[in-house]
């Protein structure tokens, strides 16, 4: 189609211009029950598996119909939310960090109108646009990444893991039958932008070659000191190659031992890719969380070295999720989260309980934190 | 009739769990059928395309996307990320398929109206693919083409009042919980925060000026809905000084059964009678709470706040009125030295009127940071790299003993010349007068 003008002026970019003015201010978008109590509640509850009550001190009360959501979604996906927000919600939506959606009404006879409406709606092979759940002790929905439908480093993809991962937690994202709230998050490389490190559950993309050196290009697209620089494990060093016309290049040698496959060059040096399918695939991590409740915070640790990509479902990796969580479910205690439980039975069972080999892998050996995860004392179990 | 055949993905269709898939399916046919009769700026079969180079991935297991590409808006040094794939010719609607961040508004409230004229916007001038949201928390783009970059921009600027979020060696989109406005534990108004700080630093979020990329996050309470502890190097938490509040006849009513425990967070499953003796006091973390004679008591010296009584008896216990602000700063994923929580480092700030304490301290971080900090180094790494003192000694803030969970086990310590009498000025003959060579 013909070009349209948005009314900018390529000649002249900066008249007229409007910049720095920053989001949109959230009072504007805020349901007249939240402006009005705004700072002013009191109190919540879960009425059942995914609607929620709060009360204010005012005695207003706003209930909350929770569902579950791709990240990756279009516009007409949009829209249809915007119509039910509409029809039910005066246009007012939400989306909370997890990437659900909220609905919000002040009457509970139109929230469970909401809620019947919501679970009705169906894409055209079956699959729910709005499942209503994700509450208190569920599986809450997955934070992740893009993979492989728009990263340039991915070793796995995010979507279509999540997925897979949802479908075989399905029944525990629409119950409340978990010790505790189940985070789950899918990051598609080390990078971890869905932050993975802090998760219940986790799983993160993993590269496991060294990155390919692409010699013919690579010191006309690289600054080659700061791909080397970039090296968190001194892997890289400058060297020269005889390309096969005879022709004597500038580039940068890899010492295979030394590679972690972090992709840290690659980000710096396009002539460096890493992805390959065989080498490709997913680690397991468990037991993070970021809530100061009971526990401290805690890193993620990692329960499982590789798990190949097995596109479009990756069976292996969901059976694994699921032989975790069912095993966690049936065995912790009331509020344990996941990482406190296996702290609590130890390691060793935890392995044990959910079937998993334990192999050289898991052991650390990245820098002085390592030594702090061996153990220094005869206390264990056999 | 799909322009490329998607066997694999098909997969993706069938189970409970929204399908993207099919969400794109239908998305690919609308943008054929064009009912709103779109001026599409950008090709048609943008969507098949898309799918056709996603079934390829999922075909050789690698990602099609080509690294990076310098893209973006005059002016701006983030909020736009270039990508182009590598199987142009096989699908030519995604050959520039750039993202466009834009900033969220503080606590992700929308109006229908609003959502609808962006998604108006991105069906002509994009591909109509969307994240909702981003991990640090934008509305993300996902594909238009670079002539298209400006003419968005200006309408988003000129028609609807909104600015693009930060990318790269920038601040990056500040992201908050929902705080005050629908959650009864909020100890500071997280979302006027967020917006705040957002504002101010505009210039910090589209000007790359940082050695590295640079996020703030706030949580309303300890229980951390958005993560900051673990996902920002600069963390404002939500706590309070004094007692919670208690509400003995509500205790006595959990006690008897009338009040589920934790809102009704463990209704999906039979856990027995609640037990307040074994759910909650014993679970307290430093056994600060009693509940004698039908009594809770709970001593407010010894307790840290970590929210557990607050959660399970939330019509009970209510966090205290003396309400301010811990700051933790340096938190990280593993990329590159390992993973890293933040650091507390200011204990408790009030963090109400224009937040100028909590804004000090930020800048004294950044300006010692932009200094010392190496290219592509996050904060977390360089105060692992110069020592948390340094981060005391250039905001200001006197060392106690809230900074450490133990003090430190050797004793290698790095003395200040003017902390040693006498100082490190010596005259090797004035040793010499007492001794001998």
């Amino acid at each position: 189609m013909a070009f349209v003008s948005s009314g900018y002026n390529p000649d002249k970019p900066m008249e007229g211009r409007i910049s720095d003015i920053g989001p949109r201010l959230y009072k504007d978008f805020l349901p007249p029950v939240l402006e009005k109590n705004y700072g002013k509640w009191v109190s919540h509850e879960i009425l059942e598996p995914g609607l929620l009550v709060h009360e204010a001190e005012s005695g207003d009360k706003v209930y909350t119909v929770r569902v579950g959501s791709a990240r990756l979604v279009s516009t007409e996906y949009i829209r249809e939310a915007c119509e039910v927000a509409k029809k039910y919600c005066d246009g007012y939506i939400r989306w909370t960090t997890r990437n659900n959606i909220e609905f919000m009404t002040t009457s509970l006879e139109s929230a469970k109108a909401l809620k019947a409406d919501l679970n009705g709606r169906k894409f055209d092979k079956g699959s729910y646009k709005f499942p209503v759940g994700g509450t208190g002790a569920s599986v809450s929905n997955i934070v992740h990444t893009q993979g492989w439908i728009h990263c340039h480093t991915p070793a796995t993809d995010a979507s279509g893991t999540v997925k897979v991962i949802m479908d075989e937690l399905f029944e525990d994202f629409t119950n409340m039958r978990m010790p505790a709230i189940v985070r789950v998050a899918v990051a598609c490389c080390l990078n971890m932008c869905g932050a993975c490190h802090c998760s219940d559950l986790a799983v993160v993309g993993f590269h496991r070659k060294p990155p390919y050196v692409d010699h013919e290009y690579l010191d006309n697209l690289c600054e080659i000191p700061l791909a080397i620089a970039s090296c968190p494990t001194g892997a890289l060093k400058p060297g020269k190659t005889d390309l096969a016309d005879g022709k004597k290049v500038n580039t940068i040698l890899v010492n295979q031992e030394r590679c972690m496959y972090c992709g840290n060059c690659y980000t710096m040096c396009p002539s460096l890719p890493l992805s390959d399918k065989e080498g490709d695939g997913v680690i397991i991590m468990v037991g993070g969380k970021v809530s100061n409740r009971i526990s401290m915070p805690k890193f993620s640790k990692v329960a499982v070295a590789f798990i190949p990509n097995e596109p479009p479902r990756w069976p292996t990796l969901a059976k694994v999720c699921k032989k975790i969580i069912s095993t966690y479910a049936a065995e912790a205690n009331k509020y344990e989260r996941l990482g406190d439980w296996a702290e609590r039975i130890g390691w060793e069972s935890f392995f044990e309980k959910c079937d998993l080999e334990f192999t050289h892998h898991l052991i650390d050996d990245f820098r002085d934190p390592a030594y702090f995860t061996w153990r220094q004392s005869t206390n264990f179990k056999f | 009739m799909a322009k490329h055949p998607t066997p694999l993905l098909d997969q993706l269709e069938s189970g409970p769990w929204p399908s993207f898939v099919s969400d794109m399916k239908h998305a690919a046919e609308q943008r054929h059928k064009n009912p709103r009769g779109t001026n599409q700026q950008i090709p048609e079969g943008v969507i098949d395309d898309l799918l056709g180079l996603l079934e390829m991935s999922f075909e050789d297991g690698t990602t099609h996307w080509k690294h990076g590409g310098i893209v973006g808006v005059f002016g701006y040094g983030g909020g736009v990320i270039g990508r182009y794939c590598d199987q142009p010719d096989k699908f030519p609607g995604v050959a520039h398929f750039h993202t466009v961040r834009l900033n969220q508004p503080s606590g992700l409230y929308y109006k229908a109206d609003y959502l609808e004229e962006l998604c108006d916007l991105w069906d002509m001038r994009g591909s109509g693919m969307t994240n909702m949201h981003g991990s640090t928390g934008d509305i993300i783009w996902l594909g238009t083409t670079t002539p298209q970059l400006e003419e968005i921009f200006y309408e988003l600027t000129h028609k609807h009042n909104q600015d693009l979020g930060g990318s790269g060696s920038n601040l990056r989109t500040p992201a908050c919980c929902l705080g005050m406005s629908r959650c009864e534990y909020a100890c500071i108004d997280a979302q006027d925060i967020c917006h705040t700080f957002t504002n101010e630093y505009q210039d910090m979020l589209h000007r790359p000026q940082f050695p590295y990329k640079f996020k703030i996050k706030v949580d309303g309470c300890p229980n951390g809905c958005v993560c900051s502890i673990a996902r920002s190097d600069f963390s404002i938490i939500g706590t309070w000084k004094d007692d919670i509040k208690i509400d003995q006849a509500a205790v006595k009513a959990y006690v008897g059964g009338e009040i589920a425990p934790n809102a009704g967070a463990h209704a999906g499953r039979d856990w027995g009678k609640f037990d307040i003796q074994k759910e909650v006091i014993d679970l307290c973390p430093t056994k600060c709470m009693s509940y004698e004679g039908g009594k809770l008591a709970i001593d407010t010296k010894n307790c840290y706040r970590c929210m557990h009584c607050i959660n399970v008896m939330p019509k009970a216990l209510r966090v205290g009125d003396e309400r301010g602000a811990s700051i933790l700063v340096g938190a990280k994923a593993p990329i590159l030295d390992g993973a890293q929580m933040s650091s507390l480092l200011v204990p408790f700030v009030p963090a109400e009127g224009s937040y100028d304490e909590i804004k000090e301290v930020l800048e004294s971080i950044w300006d010692w940071w932009m200094e010392e900090g190496k290219n592509r180094e996050r904060l977390g790494e360089t105060l692992k790299r110069l020592g948390f003192q340094k981060v005391l000694e250039v905001t200001g803030i006197k060392p106690m003993a809230q900074h450490v969970k133990e003090p430190r086990t050797n004793p290698y310590i790095f003395w200040k010349e003017d902390e040693v009498p006498g100082g490190w000025t010596r005259d090797i003959n004035d040793y010499r007068k007492l001794h001998q060579r």
